[in-house]
Order: C-alpha cells, then sequence, then structure tokens
C-alpha cells in the first residue's frame, strides 16, 4: 500500500535531518569543565521522529491527492464547513451578532489582565487586515509593514509630548501620515516585483527603526519616549482598569470599522482591480488598470490602518521606543496574514487570535514561539496552502433577465 | 467614410541587435477584418505588443483615429491603459486570464476603464455606485451571453477548456468597448467546431462595430475571414493585399514553403 520509495525517501530525510540537528542535539559542550558531551540517544530520537513525521506527511498528501482525484464533481460537498456558514446569510447573521455579543460582554466577563491580551489581540486583527490588502488582495509582499506602524505610534508620542495633542486629534493625523509615507514609498518602490519589492520593503522597514534609534534630537533615541497620555473621553478622569476597559472598546470599534470597510473595498472596482493586479499585472494593463495607481492606492490604504493602529498602541502602553517596531513585527503580521488566508477577512480575524493568544495562553510553549511559529507556517504551507480559511469568489445567479439578479455569497 | 482608424507608419522594434521588426507599414479601416501573417518569428505579436504598448517602438509612428469624434492619437510611447482607453484592446497569444477569478469577473475588469467609482464609492456604496456596479455586472453578463459563456459565469477561469478561456479573453477585451480589436491567434488549439464558432463570432463582432485585427495561423480561417492580409517575414512586411493576392504572391509562397519552390 505505501510505496518502498517513499520509505527509502522518509528514511533520507531522517538521515538528513539527524545530520542537521547534529551540532546542536548531540554535542554538548560544557565550557567549565572544558568537555564535550556526546548525546547519540538524541540522535536517534531526532531520526526516529522526522523519519515518523515525514511517513505521516506522505500518508497524508497521497490520500488527499487520491481523494481529490476520485470527487472533483461534488465540489458543493466539499466545501469547508465554515465558508457554507459564511455564505449563508441565515448562519452568519446570528453568529456574528453571538461573537459582537461575546466581545461587547468580555471585560465584564473576565479579568482586566485578559482584556488588556484581549486588546492586543484586536490590535493585530486590525493590522492583519490592513496588510491583508497590501499581500492578500493586492499581492504586494510587503515586508516592512512595521514602519507604518511606528510611523502612526510615533506621531501620536511626538504631536502629544511636543503640543500635548490629544488621542483623537492625532489618531486620524497618525493614519494619514502613515498613508502618505506609503504613497511616497511606493513611487519608486512599486515598479518592483515580488522578491524584489519585499526587500525593499524589508529595508525601509528597517531604516526607519534605525531612523528612530539614532536621531535622538527627534526620537529620544532608544531609550524612546514615555508619559504618553492615554485616551481621552470629554475629560473624565479614569481609574486605571477602566481605561484598559476603555481602549479595549476603542480597538473593538475599530475592527468592527475595518472589517466592514475592508470587505466593501474588497467587494468593489477597487477590490477588483487589486485581485487581477495579484493575478496578471500585464493582462491587468492591457484591459485599461493602470497599474502604478492600483498599486498605491492598495500599498497607502494598507500603511493608513497600521498607522491608525499605531497610535493606539502607543495610547495604550503610554511608551514607544524603537524595539517595538523590528522586524521581527512585521513577520508576525505577515504571519497573520498567510496563516489565516490571503484575502480572506474571517481567516486573518482567525490567524491574528490564534498566533496572538496562542503565545500568550500557552506560557510553557512562550520560548519556543519562534520555533513554533516556523513550525506551524511549514506545516500550513505544506497541508493548506491557501491558508485557515481561503478566500470565497463571490458568485452571481441569473435568472433569464438578467437585469436585477445579484445574489451576494 | 473609409478613413483609416490605424496608422501604422515605418514602425521597428530592435532587441539588441535583433530587428524584430523592420519599418513596417500597416493601416486598418473602419469596418474591416485584416489578418496579420507570417511564419512563426515573423514578429507579429512583437508587432501587437508595440501597438498596444507592452514594448516601446524603437522608430515610427502609430496612429489611431476615433472613429466617431475623428480625434487622432499618436500611441508611442503611450501605457497599454491609456491605449485602451483610446479604444484598442487585445487578446494573448498565451493565454493571460485571471485564473481564480470567476469568468464574470474577468469580464467585469474589463469595465474597469468605462467605470469611475473610487473609494469613497466603494465604502459607501451610494445609489451611484450601486448603478454602477449593477452595470458593469449587466454588461459582462451581455457579452458572456454574446461569446455563448453565459453558463459558466460562476466557475474560476482556469477551470474552463481551452477553446472557452480564447473566448473569455475575446470577451474581457470587448467590455472595454474598443472599437479596434486586436485578436492574437484567437483559433489556436482549438478543433474544427470551435473553430467554425469562432468564426461566426468574429464575424458577429465585426457587424457590430468593432474592427479586427487578427493574426492567425489557420490559413483557411484567415482566407475566409479577412478583407485585407498583411503578411510579414523576419520583421519585413513582405505582401500585402485581398486573400487572393496574398494566396497567389510567389514572396509569400517562398516565405512560407522555403528556397524549395524556387527548386
Ligand atoms: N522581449 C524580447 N526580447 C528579445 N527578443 C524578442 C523578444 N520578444 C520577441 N523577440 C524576438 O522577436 C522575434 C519575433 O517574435 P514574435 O513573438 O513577435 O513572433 P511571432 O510572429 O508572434 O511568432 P509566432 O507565430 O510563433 O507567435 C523572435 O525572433 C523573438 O525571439
Ligand atoms: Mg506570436
Amino acid at each position: 500500500m505505501f510505496p518502498v520509495k517513499e520509505l527509502k525517501r522518509s528514511l533520507l530525510i531522517s538521515l538528513w535531518f539527524a545530520f542537521l540537528t547534529f551540532p546542536i542535539m548531540v554535542i554538548k559542550v560544557d565550557p567549565i569543565e572544558r568537555t564535550v558531551i556526546w548525546r547519540w540517544d538524541n540522535l536517534f530520537f531526532v531520526a526516529l521522529g522526522s523519519f515518523v513525521i515525514s511517513i505521516l506527511a506522505k500518508v497524508y498528501l497521497l490520500r488527499k491527492e487520491r481523494r481529490a482525484g476520485r470527487k472533483k464533481v461534488k465540489k458543493e460537498l466539499t466545501e469547508p464547513f465554515v465558508q457554507r456558514i459564511l455564505r449563508e446569510p441565515r448562519f452568519l447573521f446570528p453568529l456574528s451578532f453571538a461573537v459582537l455579543t461575546f466581545a461587547l460582554l468580555f471585560p465584564a466577563l473576565f479579568s482586566t489582565y485578559q482584556t488588556n491580551i484581549m486588546t492586543t489581540a484586536l490590535m493585530y486583527v486590525v493590522l492583519g487586515l490592513g496588510l491583508n490588502i497590501v499581500v492578500g488582495v493586492a499581492g504586494l509582499l510587503d515586508l516592512g509593514y512595521v514602519a507604518f506602524y511606528a510611523v502612526g505610534a510615533y506621531s501620536y508620542a511626538l504631536l502629544n509630548m511636543h503640543f500635548g495633542m490629544g488621542f483623537w486629534a492625532v489618531l486620524p493625523i497618525g493614519g494619514l501620515l502613515a498613508a502618505i509615507l506609503g504613497i511616497l514609498l511606493g513611487f519608486p518602490v512599486l515598479r518592483l516585483r515580488g522578491d524584489y519589492l519585499a526587500i525593499v520593503t524589508l529595508g525601509f522597514g528597517e531604516i526607519i527603526r534605525l531612523i528612530l534609534e539614532n536621531w535622538n534630537t527627534f526620537s529620544q533615541g532608544p531609550s524612546g519616549i514615555a508619559n504618553i497620555a492615554r485616551p481621552g473621553f470629554f475629560g473624565m478622569q479614569m481609574s486605571f482598569d477602566a481605561g484598559i476597559t476603555y481602549i479595549y472598546y476603542i480597538v473593538v470599534a475599530l475592527v468592527i470599522f475595518t472589517i466592514f470597510v475592508v470587505n466593501r473595498l474588497q467587494d468593489s472596482r477597487l477590490g477588483r482591480a487589486w485581485l487581477a493586479l495579484r493575478e496578471d499585472e500585464i493582462a491587468c494593463e492591457a484591459m485599461g488598470i493602470d497599474r502604478t495607481k492600483t498599486k498605491l492606492i492598495a500599498f497607502s490604504l494598507g500603511a493608513f490602518w497600521a498607522g491608525l493602529v499605531g497610535v493606539i498602541f502607543a495610547a495604550k502602553t503610554t511608551f514607544v521606543n524603537p524595539a517595538s517596531f523590528t522586524f521581527l513585527e512585521s513577520a508576525i503580521i505577515l504571519s497573520i496574514v498567510v496563516l489565516g488566508g490571503m484575502g480572506s477577512i474571517v481567516g486573518v480575524i482567525f490567524g491574528a487570535l490564534i498566533l496572538i493568544l496562542m503565545p500568550e495562553y500557552l506560557r510553557a510553549l512562550s520560548e519556543y514561539r519562534m520555533l513554533a511559529f516556523g513550525g506551524i507556517l511549514v506545516v500550513m504551507m505544506v497541508f493548506k496552502p491557501n491558508g485557515i480559511i481561503s478566500n470565497v469568489r463571490r458568485s452571481y445567479r441569473f435568472k433569464k433577465h438578467p437585469s436585477k439578479e445579484v445574489i451576494e455569497p | 467614410m473609409s478613413e483609416a482608424i490605424l496608422n501604422v507608419k515605418g514602425l521597428t522594434k530592435n532587441f539588441g541587435g535583433i530587428k524584430a521588426i523592420d519599418n513596417v507599414d500597416l493601416d486598418i479601416k473602419l469596418g474591416e477584418i485584416v489578418a496579420l501573417i507570417g511564419p512563426n518569428g515573423a514578429g507579429k505579436t512583437t508587432f501587437f505588443n508595440c501597438l498596444t504598448g507592452i514594448y516601446t517602438p524603437s522608430a515610427g509612428d502609430i496612429t489611431l483615429c476615433h472613429p466617431e469624434s475623428g480625434k487622432e492619437t499618436r500611441l508611442n510611447g503611450m501605457k497599454p491603459n491609456k491605449i485602451t482607453e483610446e479604444g484598442m484592446a487585445r487578446t494573448f497569444q498565451n493565454i493571460r486570464l485571471f485564473p481564480t477569478m470567476s469568468v464574470l469577473e474577468n469580464v467585469m475588469i474589463g469595465r474597469h476603464c468605462r467605470t469611475k467609482s473610487f473609494i469613497p464609492g466603494a465604502i459607501f456604496r451610494g445609489p451611484a455606485t450601486r448603478r454602477e456596479e449593477e452595470e458593469i455586472v449587466n454588461v459582462s453578463y451581455e457579452i458572456l451571453e454574446k461569446v455563448g459563456l453565459e453558463k459558466q459565469v460562476n466557475e474560476e477561469a482556469r477551470n474552463l477548456p481551452y477553446g472557452a478561456q480564447r473566448r473569455l479573453e475575446i470577451a474581457r477585451a470587448l467590455a472595454t468597448e474598443p472599437f479596434l480589436l486586436l485578436l492574437d491567434e484567437p483559433a489556436a488549439g482549438m478543433n474544427p467546431n470551435e473553430t467554425e464558432a469562432l468564426v461566426g463570432l468574429i464575424r458577429k463582432i465585426c457587424k457590430e462595430g468593432h474592427s479586427i485585427l487578427l493574426i492567425e495561423h489557420d490559413m483557411k480561417l484567415v482566407m475566409s475571414l479577412s478583407d485585407r492580409i498583411f503578411v510579414m517575414d523576419y520583421g519585413r512586411k513582405i505582401a500585402k493585399g485581398t486573400p487572393e493576392e496574398v494566396r497567389s504572391n510567389p514572396a509569400v509562397i517562398k516565405a512560407y514553403l522555403g528556397e524549395d519552390v524556387d527548386a
């Protein structure tokens, strides 16, 4: 049943793994005793483990292939459960109502600590949805997204420090500054494609961080800016706990706003142009779509959301420094989009909640967070390359007269 | 009125040392079906790419004359999307659909340059935007009916059979409302039945007021459809005329059959 060729292959894979991990898993240098400990039993476990995993993976892929070959016709049935729910308004409405109620009651049901974590997770939901426009929908691989997040955070920090401007005044300003920076960066960069774009945006993200770190007179360097005002509510004094709850509700509102806008954008003339651009740039231009303009809009809209969340971040932590805006942050947001499902709003929400909440609740895992990250992404790419919930194309239904019959998914 | 709607004068395109197109003249009049033929590698696709702005010509002039307004536009150096807006659309020899978008959406993309709703419109979705969206969907659907793809509107474009993909490319190009349609080997990979249906379709499109320039290797199709034929070989124009004239032109026969004819 299981081909011998594959067995051989798994064997080779496990040997290769054992070899690769040899320096870290087997050799242990004791610097005090000045001895080397050889842990040969580890070698055995690594080999065995990778052998078993590779066989399991192969079996899974084989079965999937066979299944795909057998019933192509029954596509309706194999459509994932979640997508069927999302397609039907009669499930979707009660479900979103329940989720919304839960979200609104969350601070009352759980501790301040939990609320705070949830706020962070929801901020990443918005960041993910923003980057989703750029990467997921328009297909522009942006590895420097955190730069726009930093712009938002520092605009609030600086405007608040120098001019005493309040949160609500800076919120749109931070978003707009990030969007403008997106356009300025976009002009030279968006001629590039794929890998080149990724590298340049990666560099740009680092440049912004280095500027913040080294331009002391402007940004107070690595020590950052402290004592940033929390958001005000008609000048009311708020306790620490109430402040956290308040920010939580601000973020919930932002999430709802973002979902609404992104959903509308995706299902519009502009959203279709982004999708088409992702699929084939030359055909797009030949069909009358202005490539540069369309890309710029996607880029700056994505940046706008990063700016908004940046302002909230500064207000929430009341402290910003460049260390919050490393490449790792961009990588996490990108993982959210990729893991959740490129171009799928629900997918990105799930992705953010999983990737941000999981390490918080699995404290034991937190040291291996990066390892788990990498592992999860690799596994996802192998087994579910479209993400947890892949994007569904909207379908239209026509009766005899196509005049009025447009039906939402 | 038999004014030329497209006038190409002395078009030349160099790739490094290679002259892919060498001083080619061509003109198309309103309502015509014109064919551009030639052996493989003659430079036909390159010629299309120069016309549609994907390549910038090295020398020569391309002028498009709008049949209604009479407005003349020099296309050299214009961006492809601007050229499409001027009223000239194309299909691709190696199919370039948007593979994971639905058939209908592919055509809807073609409507992009004839509609204008923007970010505020998308977000607020006011009456104007809704009307525009509805119009986009309906026009696209009608075009799909015309090319016979109305049953597959929600299918992903990549799942269509080859011949249907070619027709979808034509539909997408038609959605941009071109007065001149450029077809690059529309019958390639089609079976005889499909080809016959395609001939009917091209005739119908032409009757509806789109002039057509087509590249094709299927001589039967070319001879039965075209009003005039231009023949290229090694980047140069070697002949032009009606199908009868071209069929009996010794230079054309030589280009297609090689030197053997003389021997
Ligand atoms: N981007 C390019 N760079 C360099 N040379 C090119 C390029 N595009 C085309 N050519 C060359 O130009 C010549 C003409 O190619 P073209 O594709 O226009 O031929 P064609 O007439 O369309 O042939 P076919 O009937 O096979 O489609 C070929 O020799 C080709 O190698
Ligand atoms: Mg060609």
